[in-house]
């Protein structure tokens, strides 16, 4: 078996609203190789989102460690945080989250402006994640020209441009019809197979569930 | 162009209400900042270029200005007839003995009075300023109450213009020709026949003396000698020097009352800017949580929001100083505080001027773009994504 990518050990994370103290997560373990695609599952409130915000170190749990690609995500500093994100993870949402300014290529560059990359190797890398996603030709339209499929397969291409670690997803096909989810979750399925990325991605939709190699269920912060 | 340029312009346009309201009042203020510049700097050139680098003049000692000046004929004789002084061919200097006189006259737009200077000289005048041309009629005949109009004075009073005529120490002197001297001070002068001058107003002396050097080069040696000499008592100056000098009191009211007036407009100009860069920050949470989430440290997102907000000003900069520079059109008449004598002049834009009103609302962007900013690189991820949901 692979060696874990993701290793979250003991986390327990609570949060306060108006004076009450919310538990989300109890002393929760996770453990995903490299090249995995797990599927966290569970009703609202389960605590599945939080979970993989603290794997993709955009939160920090009260204890416990967060361990993705060997470096104790929860005790870095805001900026080695950033820095860390822009290398090792990938973010799909569920609305997408495009920038409605820039195009799709703009869009997708963006992840790119946080490295030292020059210009011209910026555009072979947008040129090679948008081909990948199948909007070669879209470049240069913008998110209000697309439909939402399209849109997610921008976010896509954004998140893989960097060629990250590991992708983290949150509900990519929750604002989808069914063909485009379709097709969402087949792109996933090749990023998974063909190009061997690990993916964490939280669904309510069974079907989505499928094509994740694991599905593990949340409920009340515990991992069943 | 960097994508960070484009992301904030781009922007800025998405919300096109708020952004022009924004920039209109950005524009305004760079607007009154400009124009105030360009109204002392055109009064600064307009004195300036009255000098000529090759002439020196020669007042009493003290004298910041020809009208507080006394000179004796003996003084300016001694002036005039120094070594360093440029020669005619007929051996006789390059030098006009002149007298300022104050006349009272009514101006042609409404009627109010104004000083007006009446400089007695010699048609040698023409030697030592070659840049002056009479543009309509003939110089004045020596011996008469003949006089010239300069263009602004013949433009901006009664009885200044060619044919008409203008009552003064109980003499009708009629104006026979116009001179062009450039925009410079002189173009709100009357010039006439100093002697007749001197016997009219009944002032047997002379206000200056100014001199052609044969080279000016030899300046310092020229006022070394006459200042040193006890007959004399007087201060011999650069032209140029003299007349700059004489616009340093009214250049720096305009500025000083202007510059208070832009800092006041401008403090709502800034909040103007915060207004419009809050809403920004607020409309685009999610965007915020999204930059954050892929990478985007405090300090970019900081920086994102400072350079939208320094696009801002420079479109109110341009607004701004494309309608300042509609004022070059105009000319504008006020008492020279140093002579207190109309003045007519016009609003100049200069490359200074350019650069310190885009520094101006650079500045007026920043400091109104600042907090906002702060507050969009404070954003919390999860809490700035949740609001996508």
């Amino acid at each position: 078996m692979a060696a874990p990518v993701v290793e979250v050990q003991n986390v327990s994370k609570q949060y306060h609203r108006d004076k009450v103290e919310i538990r989300v997560l109890s002393n929760l373990s996770l453990s995903i190789p490299e090249g995995g695609f797990v599927a966290l599952m569970g009703p609202s409130g389960s605590g599945k989102t939080t979970l993989l915000n603290l794997i993709a170190g955009i939160d920090r749990p009260d204890s416990g460690q967060v361990i993705v690609a060997g470096t104790a995500v929860h005790s870095l500093g805001e900026s080695q945080l950033a820095k860390w994100r822009t290398r090792h993870i990938g973010f799909i949402f569920q609305f997408y989250n495009l920038l409605p300014v820039l195009t799709a290529y703009g869009n997708v560059e963006l992840p790119l402006l946080l490295t030292k990359l020059s210009s011209k190797e910026r555009r072979e890398h947008v040129e090679t994640a948008l081909n990948l996603v199948g909007l070669g030709d879209r470049m240069k339209h913008y998110p209000r020209q697309l439909s939402g499929g399209q849109e997610q397969r921008v976010a896509i291409a954004r998140a893989i441009v960097t060629d990250p670690t590991v992708i983290v997803a949150d509900e990519p096909t929750g604002d989808l019809d069914k063909q485009s989810a379709t097709e969402i979750l087949d792109l996933l399925g090749r990023l998974n197979t063909e190009f061997g990325k690990t993916i964490v991605m939280v669904t309510h939709d069974p079907r989505a569930a499928e094509r994740a190699k694991v599905v593990r269920h949340l409920d009340k912060g515990e991992l069943n | 162009m960097s994508l960070f340029l484009t992301y904030g312009l781009r922007n800025l346009f998405v919300r096109k209400l708020t952004t022009t309201m924004t920039v209109l009042g950005m524009g305004l203020v760079v607007f009154v900042f400009a124009a105030v510049l360009m109204l002392a700097h055109g009064l600064e050139e307009t004195l300036v270029d009255t000098g000529s680098p090759d002439n020196a003049i020669v007042v009493r000692a003290a004298a910041s200005a020809e009208t507080v000046s006394i000179m004796s004929r003996d003084q300016a004789g001694v002036a005039r007839t120094q070594p360093e002084v440029a020669l005619k061919a007929d051996g006789t200097p390059v030098a006009t003995n002149e007298l300022i006189v104050m006349v009272n006259l009514d101006k042609r737009k409404n009627g109010d009075a104004g000083n007006v200077i009446i400089r007695g000289t010699t048609p040698d005048i023409f030697v030592l300023r070659s840049g002056i041309k009479l543009t309509a009629g003939r110089m004045f005949t020596p011996g008469t109450s003949e006089i010239i109009a300069g263009k602004r004075a013949a433009e901006n009073f009664k009885g200044c213009a060619l044919g008409e005529h203008i009552s003064s120490a109980m003499r009708d002197w009629n104006v026979v020709g116009v001179f062009d001297a450039g925009g410079t001070g002189f173009d709100s002068e009357l010039w006439g026949d100093v002697e007749q001058i001197q016997q009219v107003f009944k002032r047997p002396i002379y206000s200056s003396v100014t001199l052609r050097l044969k080279d000016a080069a030899q300046f310092d040696a020229l006022k070394k000698r006459l200042e040193a000499d006890p007959r004399m008592t007087v201060d011999v100056k650069r032209e140029r020097q003299f007349y700059t000098e004489q616009s340093q009191a009214t250049a720096t009211f305009i500025r000083v009352i202007g510059l208070l007036v832009s800092i006041i407009f401008a403090v709502g100009a800034v909040i103007g800017a915060m207004i419009t860069m809050y809403a920004s920050v607020s409309n685009r949470t999610v965007e915020i949580g999204t930059l954050r989430a892929i990478g985007f440290s405090r300090t970019r997102i900081l920086g994102v929001f400072l350079i939208e907000s320094v696009w801002l000003s420079i479109l109110g900069w341009v607004v701004g100083v494309i309608a300042a520079s509609a004022m070059s059109l105009v000319t504008v008449s006020t008492t020279n505080w140093d002579t207190f004598a109309e003045l007519a002049f016009s609003f100049a834009l200069s490359p200074r001027i350019l650069i310190g009103s885009l520094v101006f609302s650079v500045v007026m962007g920043l400091v109104g773009g600042f907090l906002p900013a702060v507050r969009a690189s404070r954003a919390r991820i999860v809490e700035s994504l949740r609001e996508a949901a």
